[in-house]
């Protein structure tokens, strides 16, 4: 960090990136990798692999952000997880230190859900302007970057099964799938300067030895050794600026001494996660916007989406150790393609996700307790687990709003974030779990027991990417609509959610944003 | 076959040698805990508690009341005794030493002493359990014979702030607590033992 470049607060060459995590980082790095000047803002502590513990609770309270938010609407965690509606990272890496690294691309058809679903009673559908085809290119270059192990792009062989994986391979191929994947971003063997993966079993505390690919230790040093990217951890920003003509000038920040400071800019980014990014643009508001910014059409923190998600953790005759090695076990992929037969639009992923024994206990029945619970708990070293990843519909009124009254540490309304599930969403989870529990009694499974979603970890569409303006808030570049010199470049510009996790596609967009970005500065557009 | 769970990394536990199958690095889960052990467990100290000597030729009801009671000098005997006794009726795990249920309910000792609001909710709850248990049963929680009678109890205010508090603490504080963790077959951090490469991430046998 100290050979790092430093730019003036008054440079108004730079670009401000609000964000270090999947998203933004990606971006800092891919434009100083072109020569593109950029101050990347980031909220939270730089830590290192050093201050990593294989250890759930301590990772947590160590890196989560734990900055106050609301949860309202009709899903459980307003019950469960009232002041933790998301599970995300503060701190440099973003989200990408937690991440468990399942990395898989979406489909053709998540690209133009309006057009294949046709108009989703009480939801809020609406097609990408993009298509997988545009896409395609970057992927390939996401997956190498990110070594995607099993892909060709990386060349890096598969994950070796582990224990997990094989109980639950061995279930779902009695019950008939076919299509059984281990998509991890994360070294089979050492791959990019960084060690293969150990089996250590704690990727979503972050990774020891930095074997799974987090920005934290990839794309952020890798931009400040070029000279052209300045990290400033601990720095939250508060505000965009803009002039008269409606551009963004610069952003308002508090460092990490708590003074206010003003750095200028030529473009700004934000990449916050999808609960922090549109409450930014909403506190930003003006004369000029007084919706927030970029916000004329209504959208800025609406549709807000984190997957048709639920658990469930099956209880065998003998040991699994789940724990034991990488944490994402067998991802049975064949409920993905589109069969309205079942019931519902959309699909879903059924993910083996090891879950350690301080978690299993806060998470398989919140609230829950006595010799139920108890006895559940003993067979930990039995269980397999499973975490239903899947289609989650845009809907209007699931929405990151501000709270009129209540402010953070830092004077900024605290966000509400408001979620109910579609009908179709429920039916997803209902019949995932109706799914794995075939699956595992397929294998002897003696106790099977579901779970409700956990805080939401994928957090998208609240900045959405649409054809018009008035029914989204970016372009096809994650260039807002109003403000030519404001991009989004995160998680919060999907339009749809797929069943996929979003991380792979969020990198592969930020790589694409970064073309057009570099193109568009030399045509001075930008 | 038994094995030897903590076999240092490299040395594969499951080394097929001739004539056996390689068999799956299988934990033992029994406990192994003294008496003098628990009286004088390490968390207690670590939490500030003053552990005194164990006192000869306890019973073990009384050495299990002891370390409740002298860990809640602030909160008093009674109402350590019923915590712990309400902790376990919580989570039941029957071989899991008392020990266990102290350390997750002594902090609350030294925190009530500072924050009377937190004193507040427990007397009071406390109170409050005790008169439903008189009320049926004649006694204190404590002395209710019965586990199914005192979890009726425990279900009657299963919704309150005060048994919300006791519960939801007590999801960390019993199975976060690391002395505890062999004892459900879960071996936490694996870094400095060279992760589970070795050390059976992939040695499943009875599929
Ligand atoms: C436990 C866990 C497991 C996961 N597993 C997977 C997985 O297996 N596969 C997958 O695809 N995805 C997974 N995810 C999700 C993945 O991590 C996110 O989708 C991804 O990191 C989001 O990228 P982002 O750029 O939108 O935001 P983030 O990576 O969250 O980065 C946002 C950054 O912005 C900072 N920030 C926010 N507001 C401000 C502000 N005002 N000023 C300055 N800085 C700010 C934050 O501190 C944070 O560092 C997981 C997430 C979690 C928590
Ligand atoms: S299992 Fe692999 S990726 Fe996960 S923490 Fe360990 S070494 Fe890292």
């Amino acid at each position: 960090m100290t050979d790092q470049a430093k730019f003036s607060l008054d440079d108004d060459s730079v670009a401000v990136i609000i964000g270090s995590g999947a998203g933004g980082a990606t971006l800092a790095n891919e434009l100083a990798q072109r020569g593109i000047k950029s101050v990347v803002l980031e909220a939270g502590k730089h830590y290192t692999q050093a201050d990593f513990e294989n250890d759930e609770w301590a990772m947590f309270n160590k890196i989560s952000w734990l900055d106050k938010r609301i949860s309202a609407g009709g899903w459980h965690h307003t019950q469960t997880y009232p002041n933790l509606p998301a599970w995300i990272v503060k701190g440099v890496g973003g989200s990408t230190v937690h991440w468990s690294g399942v990395a898989l691309r979406f489909q053709e058809h998540d690209f133009h859900t309006r057009t294949t679903y046709g108009a989703v009673d009480g939801a809020n559908v609406l097609d990408w302007p993009i298509t997988l085809s545009e896409l395609e290119p970057y992927y390939e270059l996401a997956e190498k970057k990110m070594g995607v192990c099993g892909t060709k792009a990386s060349g890096l062989p598969p994950m070796p099964p582990n224990n997990h994986y094989k109980v639950i391979e061995a279930g779902a191929k009695k019950v008939g799938y076919k299509n059984i994947v281990r998509p991890a971003a994360s070294n089979s063997e050492p791959y990019d300067g960084r060690p293969g993966c150990m089996q250590l079993g704690f990727c979503m505390q972050g990774c020891k030895i930095g074997a799974k690919w987090s920005t934290l230790y990839t794309e952020v040093p890798r931009a400040q050794a070029t000279g052209n990217m300045e990290l400033r951890p601990e720095c939250m920003v508060l505000q965009i600026e803009h002039d008269k003509s409606g551009r963004a000038t610069g952003v308002l920040y508090v460092d990490g001494k708590g003074r206010k400071q003003l750095q200028k800019a030529r473009i700004v980014c934000v990449a916050g996660n999808s609960i922090e990014s549109p409450r930014l643009l909403l506190n930003s508001a003006s004369s000029l916007f007084p919706n927030g910014l970029a916000n004329s059409s209504g959208q800025v923190g609406r549709n807000y989406m984190n997957h048709a998600t639920a658990a469930a953790v099956a209880i065998h005759k003998k040991p699994v150790y789940m724990y034991r090695g990488f944490d994402i076990a067998a991802v049975v992929a064949d409920e993905v393609p589109l069969d309205t037969r079942r019931g519902f639009v959309g699909g879903y992923y059924l993910e083996g996700l090891a879950i350690h024994l301080p978690y299993t206990a806060a998470f398989m029945k919140p609230g829950g307790w006595g010799r139920d619970f108890a006895s559940a708990m003993e067979m930990y070293d039995h269980m397999t687990c499973v975490w239903v990843c899947g289609e989650d519909l845009a809907r209007e009124q699931n929405s990151i709003t501000l709270h009129p009254t209540e402010k953070d540490q830092y004077g900024l309304p605290v966000p509400i974030v408001t979620k109910t599930y579609h009908e179709n969403d429920d039916r997803i989870t209902a019949h995932g779990l109706q799914q794995w529990r075939k699956l595992s009694e397929a294998v002897g499974a003696t106790r099977v027991i579901d779970m409700p979603a956990y805080p939401a970890s994928h957090n998208m569409g609240t900045n959405r990417m649409s054809e018009k303006a008035a029914d989204g808030v970016v372009n096809r570049w994650g260039q807002t609509h109003d403000v030519k010199n404001l991009f989004v470049s995160d998680g919060s510009q999907f339009t749809s959610s797929s069943a996929a996790n979003p991380t792979l596609t969020i990198v592969a967009l930020a790589i694409r944003q970064a073309e057009y970005i570099a193109s568009a500065m030399q045509r001075k557009e930008l | 076959m038994k094995l030897n769970p903590f076999k240092p990394a490299g040395q594969a536990a499951n080394d097929a040698s001739p004539g056996h199958e390689p068999a799956m690095r299988v934990l033992d889960k029994a406990p192994r805990v003294q008496r003098r052990g628990f009286l004088r467990g390490s968390g207690l100290g670590a939490i500030g508690v003053v552990v005194l000597p164990a006192a000869p030729a306890l019973s073990k009801e009384a050495a299990r009341a002891l370390t409740a009671d002298q860990s809640f000098t602030h909160l008093g005997k009674h109402a350590g005794r019923t915590l712990v006794r309400m902790a376990r009726d919580i989570y039941p795990h029957d071989k899991l030493p008392d020990k266990f249920y102290v350390q997750a309910e002594a902090p609350y000792d030294g925190l009530a002493k500072k924050d009377a609001a937190l004193k507040k909710l427990l007397v009071e709850g406390l109170q409050d359990l005790d008169q439903r248990a008189r009320k049926q049963h004649g006694t204190p929680y404590l002395q209710v014979k019965a586990e199914s009678d005192r979890v009726a109890l425990l279900r009657g205010i299963e919704s309150t702030p005060f048994f919300k508090k006791i519960q939801g603490d007590l999801v960390t504080g019993l199975y976060n607590n690391k002395e505890l963790w062999p004892l459900f077959g879960y071996e936490g951090s694996s870094w400095q033992k060279g992760g589970y490469l070795h050390r059976g991430f992939d040695d499943l046998d009875w599929l």
